[in-house]
């Protein structure tokens, strides 16, 4: 393959060269030079202009026949006025399209060279320069306010019926999330999510459950630490260093009694404590005991310095992650304690979600790690998902799925939720399956879905309160 | 700077370290033409991906080695394939290439100056270029890959390395050859500006100016105050990846931790990037428009219509490339108001936009037109500046981006208008001032076929692109097979990606003609299209500063073409005028 590969670019070249050459050699007999193109290739190229325009125009005509109407049709409300906006800007650069590429075409075989011909002197006119100038205003104008209308349709606030549905990205996946019974959307902070809560919806038990977590991870890591190898065996060399020391320590004393005061690391034994504390002895050979137990146990490691530091450096991350957590307060939120509550009740949804037809829906977006974007073409519906920056978009379903699979004759039709930003490896297939349904069957389907505590306990508002104080104590000093 | 023609030059001051704007102009076309083949590759081993996802391809893992195990290309690969061909072809073929080969070759020899301002900082220039680029490509063969979050980079994707393995080293090292790519457009701009403003001949005022001038000066204006935005973009990016600022990022749980970072904001960066991006589009095509409109009037044997519009249109859609950059963030969420604004004003720019394609066209009318390969490329310029200018109307208007941003319809659109117009222009410029340059002409058939052969294939990649989009499939994936809704448009993938080889394949009759004309080509004469600009009056064979005698005075602007008070149907700008001749 690869010498085929070669062998074709060898003998291209080759074949060049003499095609070349043969030019070069017969415009030499001829005379001829390179900047004088001959009548022939003048006809030639303007013949082709024509001939390019017109099997232009015709693959544009056949792929608008086989691919033009984007089926399938809008399956929102906004989406129609969307298609009728879309179709008449269309219409205008389609006809703008057609007939300026015509009149170059034509204009291109028109006015080829002709030998004895001159050009025509002409080189400005004012009024044709105002024709278009004024006439693309004007078409430009009448483009740009019907599409600011639309523009401010769709993008106006919802309507407080509105159902509510929260729709929240992270690589490579959606989750949908639906506020419950109260109506309510529970908070949410990005520090508290845990394999349980992947939404870091805020309650008295989230916070618990992600200090937990985190407590959980911070004592592994430091036991993995305390477990390295390097580490105890120094350990070890210090603590027999010390017992050792204790032995000859009157021998040294007398040597050091000028302004020597380094007894500090004696600790509480004083200045004038000759040797070792029977207390203190028995401490460190219980101490050396089980060092040496440790090394001889399972659980010891062995860790490169980078590896430890690396540790060290997680250790000092979760520290901070912890923090984070225990300044999550709750009387910073409007609805104080009682808005910790909100998230109890609240809907968790990932594979498909849905909606019921013919009630406006306001998504409202949040992202975990990157930007992506939700985008429901069958709704003529995109927006952006952004870390630390909630956005919205409104929209009214208007065909279920049901219909629009008899529409479509296509059993097995659904509609989907893509991911339109570039978001790592699997964005090309990070999607979520959208079913559009009567409200009857809408509710019924919401009922039947767990609600994000359901398995636990629901925190009583008491002990969200005991937990909220608690975390009040725990708070730094900056508060 | 005048005088010193004739003394010996050392190979090293001659070739590499040349302060002479003529050899660095060549030095910059050179290398961009090494990394247009680069990009273009990376672009036919993804859309082999496109074409016929899944299936082993040897070629791929020839070239790709790991990126492509058993013939199929990875999909992080894909990704950075994908960034690194559209980085690649916007900053280093089509501003570092365009601007600094045309620039650097017509602004002395058109305005008759006898070099730069400053030919040091101009040599800087190309060497921080030349530096940028290697440093690019050295970015593919990096550990993880290169850069791979598409080529406008955002954070937070690029600003974790836990996100994506192209956003580790390869990451760091674009924004290192990114910001060594400013270094180099800002030291050629302000050179370019300063040029333009002080070297003119006796007798060429900025009206006299061709019209490229115009072009390659409000280009560098363009640039000069956009570019630096995009460093102190690119410095925050660095600063959140490796000093733990958090300029770009809030509240990210990413790789099972909750990151130390709050108040920061992605958006802030989409700002940052698009308030350069716009204008850079326009950095992209001025510089085409403005040698089209050149090749155009030459080879038409007219003036062009409209000088003092074109002129206008020029400054207007300089000035307003700077007030347009949020019609690339209409799904950000950002305040719908504010959306309005930016409709309105990209809008606008439609107007002196279609002013210059019916000022082209009225040129062409009642032309003598002579279809030289620069003249063919430019009348595929006006087309494709036409078609993909029209998509820009649906781009532009928000309430129709919502569902088509970022969907191949956005590809077909700026492929026809970069990938195609501005393409068009550099192969028109590079045919046109190949005598210029070399000394010699380049062959006229194979540039026939190599412009036929790219029209034909750039329509036929980009066109049906719009179609694949509208139906709704998004960019930068690596495959489609996961959603049943598209596969009505997914038979156009093979048909794209064959029409993306044959153009590949068809740039070979670029290449030969490029470098075997360097040494065998027709030798050039002195004035091969009958042109009236200064650049004409200088001897084939390069002198140091230019011209041997004194610098040429202007009596007339530069298209005079079948002035009717003249015999000859060209009158070049050095001629004096007539007895009575009221003269532009
Ligand atoms: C051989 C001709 C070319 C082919 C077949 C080609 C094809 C493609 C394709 C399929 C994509 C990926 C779109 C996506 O998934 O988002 C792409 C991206 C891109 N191309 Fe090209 N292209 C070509 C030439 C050019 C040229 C001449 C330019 C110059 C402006 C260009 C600029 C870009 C840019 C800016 C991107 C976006 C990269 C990104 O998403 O980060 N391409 N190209
Ligand atoms: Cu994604
Ligand atoms: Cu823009």
């Amino acid at each position: 393959m690869k010498l085929i590969t070669l062998l074709v670019v060898i003998a291209g070249v080759i074949a060049l060269a003499q095609l070349a050459k043969v030019g070069q050699l017969t415009s030499l007999i001829r005379n001829k030079r390179e900047e004088d193109i001959s009548a022939a290739d003048t006809r030639l190229n303007g013949g082709l202009f024509v001939a390019f325009m017109v099997a232009f125009y015709a693959s544009f005509i056949w792929l608008i026949i086989r691919y033009g109407d984007y089926n399938p049709p809008a399956a929102s409300a906004h989406g129609e006025t969307y298609d009728t906006l879309m179709n008449f800007n269309m219409y205008i650069i389609m006809a703008v399209f057609f007939l300026v590429n015509t009149v170059l075409f034509l204009f291109a075989n028109k006015y080829r060279q002709e030998a004895g011909r001159k050009a025509k002197f002409f080189a400005h006119d004012n009024r044709l320069e105002l024709i278009w100038t004024v006439i693309p205003s004007i078409v430009l104008a009448v483009i740009i306010i019907y599409g600011l209308r639309t523009w401010n349709e769709m993008t106006g606030e919802a309507s407080e019926d509105a159902l509510r549905v929260e729709l929240y990205s992270k690589q490579f996946d959606w989750t949908a999330r639906y506020p419950g019974a109260d109506g309510e959307f529970g908070l949410a902070n990005y520090n508290l999510i845990t394999p349980t809560n992947p939404l870091g919806i805020v309650t008295a038990d989230g916070v618990s459950g992600a200090l937990e977590e985190i407590e959980g991870q911070i004592a592994a890591l430091e036991s993995e630490l305390a477990h390295e190898r390097g580490t105890l065996l120094a350990q070890i060399e210090e603590v027999e260093a010390e017992l050792h020391a204790s032995h000859d320590h009157g021998h040294g004393h007398s040597h050091d009694d000028h302004g020597h005061d380094d007894h500090a690391d004696h600790g509480d034994h004083g200045h004038d404590d000759h040797g070792m504390s029977a207390e203190r002895k028995a401490m460190l050979e219980a101490r050396l005991h089980e060092l040496e137990h440790m090394l001889e146990g399972p659980d010891v490691v062995v860790l490169s310095t980078a590896a430890a530091e690396a540790k060290a450096d997680k250790i000092h991350r979760l520290k901070r992650h912890r923090q984070r957590i225990m300044e999550v307060k709750p009387f910073d939120y409007e609805g104080g304690v009682a808005a910790w509550e909100a998230g109890a009740d609240d809907k968790i949804m990932k594979g498909e979600f849905h909606l019921p037809v013919g009630r406006e829906v306001e998504f409202v977006f949040r992202s975990r790690d990157v930007i992506h974007s939700a985008y429901m073409p069958h709704f003529r519906a995109q927006m952006n998902t952004v870390p630390g920056v909630p956005t919205r978009f409104k929209m009214t379903p208007t065909i279920t799925t049901d219909s629009m699979r008899t529409v479509l004759d296509d059993p097995d039709f659904d509609y989907v939720l893509l991911c339109n930003k570039v978001c790592g490896a699997a964005h090309f297939n990070m999607q979520m399956k959208v079913v559009v349904e009567s409200e009857e069957s809408y509710n019924a389907w919401l009922e039947s879905q767990e609600e994000f505590l359901a398995d636990k306990e629901v925190a009583t508002e008491s002990d969200a309160r005991a937990e909220a104080i608690n975390i009040e104590n725990n708070e730094s000093a900056t508060l | 700077m005048a005088g010193h023609a004739h003394h010996e030059e050392s190979f090293i001051s001659k070739y590499i370290f040349s302060h002479d704007h003529k050899m660095i102009s060549k030095q910059f076309l050179v290398t961009a033409v090494f990394m247009g083949i680069i990009a273009v590759m990376l672009s036919v081993f993804f859309r082999l991906q496109l074409g016929w996802p899944g299936e082993s391809f040897a070629i791929l893992e020839t070239f790709l080695g790991k990126w492509a195990p058993g013939g199929v290309l990875d999909r992080n690969a894909y990704l950075a394939l994908v960034t690194i061909h559209g980085t690649i072809m916007v900053f280093f073929v089509l501003t570092g290439g365009l601007s600094g080969t045309f620039s650097n070759l017509l602004i002395p020899l058109q305005i008759g100056a006898r070099d730069m301002a400053s030919g040091f900082m101009n040599m800087l220039s190309y060497w921080f270029f030349a530096v940028s680029s290697v440093i690019m490509i050295f970015s593919l063969f990096v550990e993880g890959g290169a850069a791979s979050g598409g080529w406008t980079v955002y954070p937070p994707l690029s600003a974790l390395p836990q996100a994506m393995p192209g956003s580790g080293m390869g990451m760091t090292l674009w924004l290192i050859s990114m910001t060594l790519f400013v270094v180099s457009s800002l030291l050629g701009g302000l050179n370019y500006i300063v040029t333009v403003i002080n070297l003119r001949t006796k007798g060429m005022s900025m009206t006299r100016l061709p019209l490229t001038i115009w072009a390659f000066l409000i280009t560098a204006v363009l640039g000069v105050l956009s570019f630096p935005v995009l460093v102190s973009a690119v410095v925050l990016l660095l600063m959140d990846r490796s000093m733990g600022t958090a300029f770009y990022l809030s509240d990210i749980f990413i790789g099972g931790e909750a990151l130390d970072v709050t108040g920061g904001s992605p958006i802030l960066y989409q700002h940052l990037f698009w308030f350069l991006g716009h204008p850079e589009v326009y950095i992209v095509l001025l510089p085409a428009l403005g040698i089209s409109s050149e090749v155009i009037a030459t080879n038409s044997r007219k003036p062009i219509f409209g000088y003092k519009a074109m002129i206008g249109s020029i400054l207007g859609i300089g000035f307003l490339s700077f007030i347009v950059w949020g019609h690339h963030m209409f799904v950000t969420g950002m305040n719908p108001f504010l959306g309005s604004v930016f409709v309105f004003t990209t809008l606008l720019i439609a107007i002196p936009s279609a002013v210059k394609a019916f000022n082209y066209i009225t040129t062409l009318w009642q032309g003598n037109l002579r279809f030289t390969p620069a003249m063919l490329f430019s009348i595929g310029l006006v087309s494709t500046f036409v078609t993909g200018g029209l998509t820009g109307i649906i781009l532009a208007d928000s309430a129709l981006d919502v569902n088509v941003h970022d969907t191949y319809f956005v590809v077909a659109h700026f492929h026809i208008v970069m990938g195609m117009s501005a393409i068009f222009g550099m192969l028109a410029g590079i045919y046109h001032w190949y005598p210029k340059m070399f000394g010699r002409m380049m062959n006229t058939k194979l540039g026939y076929a190599h412009f036929w052969v790219t029209l034909i294939a750039g329509y036929g990649v980009f066109f049906p692109m719009h179609f694949v989009g509208i139906a709704g499939a998004p960019r930068r994936y690596y495959e489609y097979s996961n959603f049943d809704f598209l596969d009505s448009v997914m038979d156009l993938q093979p048909i794209i990606s064959t029409f993306a080889i044959i153009g590949a394949i068809g740039q070979l009759f670029f290449l030969f003609n490029f470098f075997y004309s360097i040494f065998y080509g027709q030798k050039a004469v002195q004035n091969p299209w009958k042109s009236n600009t200064l650049e004409w009056t200088t001897p084939v064979q390069h002198v140091h500063g230019n011209w041997d005698g004194p610098l040429p005075e202007v009596h007339r602007w530069a298209y005079d073409y079948s002035n009717p008070a003249h015999e000859d149907d060209f009158v070049p700008q050095t001629t004096p005028a007539l007895a009575g001749e009221e003269i532009h």
